[in-house]
């Protein structure tokens, strides 16, 4: 290979690792602001900003959404299986908000440890299936809602 | 390995490569628009999703252009990298003529992925690590066709813009991996862990055939544009005198 052409392969080579290794370093240093959301174990363990809104993510527990009598008002528990967070919200709910179902919600954590959110965001996950297959499997004992809480 | 320089001297040559793309792009096309029946048919007829309903259907365009649209940027910063190192004329006009394809399909991804979002989700945009870094990958196909554009020598212009795409490429790996490596709103991967498929086979089938299809559809119009641009920077040469010559007879 001519000297030249060594040469500019290898700025070419330096230019791509550089970048790369600046890249690494910016996105550990922000590791925590790049995160969406903070799980109910994370705000147990006091690693949410306290007195700020901050995102809440988890699964609703299932059973555990109330219509409260002002008839717009709801309540759920949002779990990470570790520890749960009861969410306050008025406001409607997305198509893809189910019991069991990932939620995303955006809010206050309050002084008598209800997170009341002023918006929720349903997270659903990759599977996808038509309904009869999740029939089939709710029947045989394998709920989709089983792989996904591992 | 004496033929195999020559073949590929040869290939790179502006007027042999004018020549071939010019019998390969009616193939290109033919396919594509075969394969896309194909797929358009089955995105139809899939079944419903148990979730997400007829909504899910999106992503039989969502998915394929999101993966061209990183697929593009690969091939763009590949073409860079061997224009740059070896001054390829060739490899220089295809980093340049695969941005605006690439922009397209990211714009296309961000459209239906925010237009699905907002009736799943709740929102159309969320500032989360994937959606982001998905838009920062639009702005770099942006500011490679900008910077082109910004600089009058073709050649100059190409090694810039090179350069520019090689910068870029670290984005690739952040915006494929930003669903694992922290917490967002969007979804992990459905496709790319292939041992265990999280999608019924009858879903699967049309959305590979989408991407099968926007796949063959790249070469093609990619050949298009290098063909537009060659003889436009090389209307002195006597190939394209020649060219013009014969079809004005």
């Amino acid at each position: 290979m001519r000297p030249a052409r060594k040469q500019r392969l290898w700025m070419a080579a330096f230019i791509v690792a550089g970048v790369a290794v600046a890249a690494a370093l910016t996105m550990t240093a922000f590791q925590k602001n790049l995160l969406f959301f903070f799980s109910p174990s994370d705000v147990m363990a006091g690693e949410a900003p306290e007195n700020q809104s901050f995102r809440l993510g988890g699964l609703v527990t299932a059973g555990s959404l109330k219509h409260l009598e002002d008839g717009l008002t709801v309540e759920f528990i949002v779990t990470d299986f570790g520890h749960s967070i009861t969410v306050r919200y008025s406001g409607i709910l997305p198509d893809l908000f189910r019991e069991g179902q990932g939620v995303v919600t955006q809010g206050q954590l309050g002084a008598d440890g209800i997170f009341a959110a002023d918006e929720v965001l349903a997270k659903h996950d990759e599977t996808y299936m038509p309904p009869e297959v999740a029939d089939a499997l709710e029947r045989s004992g394998h709920p989709i809602d089983e792989d996904k809480s591992q | 390995m004496n033929r195999i320089v020559q073949f590929f001297h040869k290939t790179v040559s502006p007027e042999y490569f004018y020549w071939l793309s010019g019998k390969l792009i009616p193939w290109f096309i033919g396919i594509f628009v075969v394969v896309l029946a194909f797929g358009v048919w089955g995105a139809f007829t899939a079944p419903t999703d148990y979730q997400q309903g007829e909504s899910y259907r999106i992503i039989f365009v969502h998915v394929p252009a999101a993966y061209m649209s990183m697929l593009i940027y690969v091939c763009m910063a590949v073409a860079g990298f061997i224009g740059l190192v070896w001054h390829i004329k060739l490899a220089e006009i295809t980093a340049v003529a695969s941005a605006p394809i690439g922009a397209a399909f990211t714009a296309l991804a961000l459209a239906t992925g925010s237009l699905w979002g907002k009736p799943m989700w709740g929102t159309y945009w969320v500032w989360d690590a994937r959606l982001t870094s998905e838009l920062i990958l639009l702005f770099l196909y942006i500011g490679v066709i900008a910077l082109y554009n910004a600089i009058d020598d073709h050649r100059k212009a190409a090694r810039a813009v090179a350069i520019l795409a090689l910068v870029g490429v670290v984005n690739i790996p952040i915006i494929h991996f930003s669903v694992e490596w922290w917490s967002t709103l969007h979804q992990p991967a459905t496709l790319s862990k292939l041992d265990q498929p999280s999608m019924h086979p009858d879903m699967l089938r049309p959305l590979l055939i989408m991407i099968v299809a926007c796949t063959i559809y790249f070469p093609g119009i990619l050949f298009m544009r290098i063909r537009a641009m060659l003889l436009r920077q090389e209307r002195r040469s006597r190939w394209v005198a020649r060219l013009l010559g014969e079809e004005g007879t």
